[in-house]
């Protein structure tokens, strides 16, 4: 079955939807019409510049082209999970421990699905490399920004306990170990949901798409099934390397607790 | 023969905010430390305690701090700030089990209820935070003891009662630092009375 094609007339019919977000913002005076007119532009605009980028990367075949890609794509997700806590290192740490754990996270699930599961030829081949990173960087996006910003506002909110444990012989780990569980509980939470709704409050995006782009049901299902399992991966990985580096920047060789490291 | 080595040694403690302080202190003998606000009295505690970093030598009847890893030296020096910290919900759950008949014990010698130690942290007054935190380092029967203004939010009864089972413990051998206001206090407690000035102690 050939996916049924959109054309420009069939998106600006949908979009007449985001005209009636507007109107309403301006009868109830809610003062979003402009948010969401910009958010619906914005979001055509990077959509197609990277259906077009994507387009031109699968054409390449070229190794080098799907890096760069993946690398660019990594690197902002690294800065956005940076960025999102209200505390923050001083420095390059942030940025360093968020690229550390989407590099680890990214790698290892995409990795393992496309030597194992999905084996396209040559395994690198971008429309599924670059799909599966996309995929995945979402998910760690949302798990590391979380994991960093439990973990760095939990230790500056429980400052005084925390100090207190030490002062008292407690070893950092004893001191800090309910803080990194409650940051990785925290990260893990939206997968979690995510695989509970999977099927029965929600249809994942990502299956929708295939069984509108004409993939059988039970296939579109399969490849959702591989998808959940490697965002949970991703997002446990993620928030685990990010929270436990997080603690680690946190504390010295006489297990101080080192909140001047932070901003 | 030569004497015996001081209960608390510290020599060149210094950091990048504070210092160089020096101190000797035998055992059953504290000091008390005043001065005004900002002057670095507890800075001087926290840094006793390894809780910043610092430099300097330090020893417990001898034995070197470098030489020992923080927690040991933490749990035979321990520091109760002026602003005591909790980490559960509930009293009971800040005592390991063993220390909880010592703790009680204690609390019944300076005017606490033994149902306190049942209740929720979030009942108690800063008064019965201040003493609980305090029994919560002396249940470790250590060596040397740093408070930091461990009466200020106590009433002069509770006061009395406290310095009472801190003298014990000095007659015991215990070596006591105090962060105080009350320049009384250092006389009630026998202490040698020091003046913080500008991040720098001076006898009194």
């Amino acid at each position: 079955m050939n996916p049924i094609s959109l054309a420009p007339l069939d998106l600006a019919i949908a979009a007449s939807l985001v005209a009636f977000d507007a109107i309403l913002s301006v009868v109830l005076k809610l003062r979003l019409h402009r948010q969401v007119l910009i958010a619906a532009a914005r979001m055509v605009v990077q959509l197609v510049a990277v259906g077009f980028i994507l387009r031109a990367v699968f054409a390449m075949h070229n190794p080098a082209a799907t890096l760069a890609l993946v690398l660019v794509m990594s690197a902002i997700a690294a800065r956005e999970i940076a960025a999102r806590p209200e505390q923050k290192f001083k420095g390059m740490t942030s940025l360093g421990l968020s690229a550390g754990g989407v590099a680890i996270a990214t790698v290892v699930t995409v990795g393992l699905a496309l030597l194992t599961a999905i084996r396209p030829h040559p395994w690198y081949d971008a429309r599924y490399a670059v799909t599966l990173v996309g995929i995945i960087l979402g998910s760690v996006l949302n798990s590391g920004s979380l994991a960093l910003d439990s973990m760095l506002g939990g230790v500056a909110r429980q400052r005084p306990g925390i100090e207190a444990q030490l002062a008292l012989g407690a070893s950092f780990h004893e001191a800090t170990f309910p803080l990194l569980r409650d940051a990785i509980r925290r990260s893990l939470l939206p997968i979690i949901n995510q695989m509970s709704a999977a099927g029965v409050i929600t249809l994942p995006g990502i299956m929708t798409g295939q069984i509108l782009a004409g993939l059988d049901p039970v296939e579109a299902v399969k490849y959702q099934i591989l998808l959940m399992f490697l965002l949970a991966g991703a997002s446990g990985l993620t928030s685990f390397i990010i929270a436990f580096g997080a603690l680690r920047r946190l504390t010295d060789d006489r297990q101080r607790l080192r909140l001047d490291r932070l901003r | 023969m030569s004497a015996p080595p001081p209960r608390l040694a510290v020599h060149d403690l210094k950091s990048d905010l504070a210092g160089p302080f020096d101190l000797e202190l035998a055992p059953g003998k504290a000091a008390a430390i005043s001065g005004p606000s900002g002057s670095g009295k507890s800075l001087f505690l926290r840094m006793v305690a390894d809780l910043d970093p610092n430099a300097g030598e330090l020893a417990l009847d001898g034995a070197s701090r470098a030489a020992m890893s923080a927690p040991d030296w933490r749990r035979k020096a321990p520091y109760v700030a002026a602003e005591s910290g909790w980490w559960r919900d509930r009293v009971v759950e800040h005592f390991a089990p063993e220390q909880l008949a010592a703790a009680r014990a204690i609390a019944a010698r300076v005017g606490l209820a033994a149902e306190l130690f049942d209740g929720p942290v979030l009942r108690l007054s800063t008064g019965e935070k201040q003493r609980l935190a305090i029994i919560r380092a002396l249940v470790l029967d250590p060596p040397v003891l740093l408070l930091d203004e461990p009466t200020a939010p106590l009433d002069p009864a509770s006061t009395r009662q406290m310095e009472t089972v801190l003298k014990e413990r000095l007659k015991a051998g215990l070596a006591l630092v105090v962060v105080t206001h009350d320049a009384r206090q250092a006389g009630r407690l026998g202490a040698r009375h020091f003046l913080m000035r500008n991040r720098r102690m001076t006898p009194a």
